[in-house]
């Protein structure tokens, strides 16, 4: 193909050759520049010193607290975050209500507020010094700067992720194979189990998995709840952001590479299935 | 099976469906509920399923008053607009479907529900499709896969959301037919909804004439195009 003969002709939405290099260009610098550049470094970091101290570092007493929490806490908000996400999708996709604008406005709420204010409300509420928390506390139960807040402040912040993915795509579906499956004679909760969940799986294990990323790395709403209290309710996140403060890089980085590669495979987790089940997902989406 | 609609009113919302509309569909009947969109008739069929309730109105199935039955107590084979088949299922899971979800105590062996899956495939000739996915299926194929689906829970009537909509012309001509015979072989009360006249006035022994929440009139093809009752009947099967 020469770009230069009079009789090349080119589609009407396709771009000159020229065009396409430069925005694939930019694209690709940005990308490197923005994503590609910050995680080698973060390697690099850990690594600085060897392999040894990096992993010395990490079989740190506070390290592995850090890490057995982040994952702990992952392990309880992410199925309640399915639970909730798809009560919610339901509720919105297949009834109509009044105040179902309001609540789609509720569910978006947590991407729009601060997680800072997100973990100040968790304090106001459960706090020892409000009416609620003291109770609480006096019973030996303490939400905040407890494993209990910094739940409560996870799945606040992650709550939208699965009811957002399941939302479009049970809209998109309609209500009419439900609706089938019940003329066929079959209850109300077999239809959800052999209807409604395999016709969604695919969106909720995606909205499951970036629930699971952001749930393992907030920062903002934890910090206020957690109290920080090393080996106790410091979760990866922030236990990085101390060591770092403390100029302890090496340390601080490990725990980063550490988070990072758990954020990888979730991601490795998505694409390997995405090939896996290429012709499940495509039959489920087009009809 | 008999079905008697009496006094039967729908509103959603502020807006009337169907003002209260009387109607006797008698055994084994193939009737046509006819009209343009927003006339009514799909929401007189799905109330006549149990997927939508009136607000006011009995339905007698068989003398019985059948208005308080659920949609699974039903029974009624429904065939859905665009089919609704189970996309994540063979056309054989599709079919057992309705056998399947039946209590353990009134449920088929496995080998019983195979056989019935099979005498299904071959009554809608395409005895060589179970193993297909919908999506791997033509329109016309779908269709017929939808029919026998409903037909498989052994229902008391038959219902059709506009059977052939999604068909082109030719192959809407050949199921028509095949609806016919099917219709013809097992004797059930069917209803079909469409707003295609020359498609109602074919194939239906009864057509019920429906515009605006209003059945406007009641009759076999021919007394209709010889008599229409009012105005809009004349109009309506003259397009």
């Amino acid at each position: 193909m020469s770009d230069a003969s009079a009789f090349s002709f080119r589609a009407p939405t396709d771009e000159s050759p020229l065009v396409r290099r430069v925005l694939i260009g930019v694209a690709v610098l940005g990308l490197g520049l923005l994503v590609g550049a910050p995680l080698v470094a973060v390697f690099a970091e850990a690594l600085k010193q060897g392999w040894l101290a990096a992993l010395k570092s990490l079989g740190n007493r506070d390290a592995l607290s850090a890490i057995r929490l982040t994952l702990t806490i992952a392990a309880i908000s992410v199925p309640l975050n399915a639970v909730f996400g798809i009560a919610a999708a339901w509720l919105i996709t297949r009834f109509d209500f009044r105040g179902k604008a309001f609540l789609i406005t509720l569910i978006d709420l947590p991407f729009s507020v601060s997680p800072v204010v997100a973990g100040l409300c968790i304090v106001l509420m459960f706090g020892a010094n409000s009416l609620l928390g003291g109770w609480l506390v006096a019973q030996g139960f303490p939400i905040v700067f407890a494993l209990p807040g910094i739940v409560l402040a996870t799945v606040f912040i992650t709550f939208p992720f699965i009811a957002r993915e399941l939302i479009p795509v049970m809209i998109e579906q309609g209500r009419a194979e439900e609706e089938a499956a019940l003329t066929l004679g079959a209850g109300g909760w077999h239809v959800f189990r052999t209807v409604t969940l395999p016709n969604i799986r695919w969106a909720l294990l995606y909205g499951v998995l970036l629930c699971n990323a952001r749930a393992m790395g907030e920062f903002g709403a934890v910090a206020v709840v957690s109290g920080k209290i090393r080996g106790q309710t410091a979760t990866m996140p922030i236990t990085i952001e101390m060591l770092y403060n403390e100029y302890l890089s090496v340390a601080a980085f490990s725990l980063a590479a550490v988070l990072t590669l758990l954020a990888l495979v979730t991601l490795l987790a998505k694409t390997v299935l995405e090939r896996r089940h290429a012709d499940q997902i495509a039959a489920t989406h087009r009809h | 099976m008999h079905i008697e609609i009496d006094e039967i009113a729908k509103s959603f919302g502020t807006t009337a469906a169907l003002h209260p509309v009387s109607l006797s569909i008698p055994s084994g009947a193939l009737v046509a509920l006819l009209g343009p969109s927003g006339s009514g008739k799909t929401t007189l069929l799905r109330i006549l399923g149990g997927l939508e309730y009136p607000n006011s109105g009995r339905v007698l199935f068989d003398g019985e008053d059948a208005t308080g039955l659920t949609v699974q107590e039903r029974r009624a084979g429904f065939v859905f607009q665009s089919y609704a088949l189970f996309r994540h299922m063979t056309v054989f899971e599709n079919i057992a479907y309705g056998l399947k979800a039946r209590p353990r105590a009134t449920r088929p062996p496995a080998a019983e529900i195979a056989r019935r899956v099979q005498r299904l495939l071959d009554l809608i000739q395409l005895p060589d499709i179970a193993a297909r996915y919908p999506a791997q299926l033509s329109g016309g194929q779908r269709q017929r896969v939808a029919l026998a689906r409903a037909l498989a829970i052994e229902p008391r009537m038959l219902l059709l959301d506009e059977p052939f909509g999604a068909l082109d012309a030719r192959v809407r001509k050949e199921l028509r037919q095949g609806l016919r015979d099917i219709h013809d072989a097992t004797g059930l009360t069917s209803v079909f909804v469409t707003h295609d006249q020359e498609e109602a006035m074919e194939l239906a022994d009864l057509v019920v004439v429906m515009s605006m929440g209003r059945i406007e009139q009641v009759g076999r093809p021919q007394d209709i195009r010889a008599r229409p009752a009012t105005a809009f009947v004349r109009d309506f099967i003259a397009a």
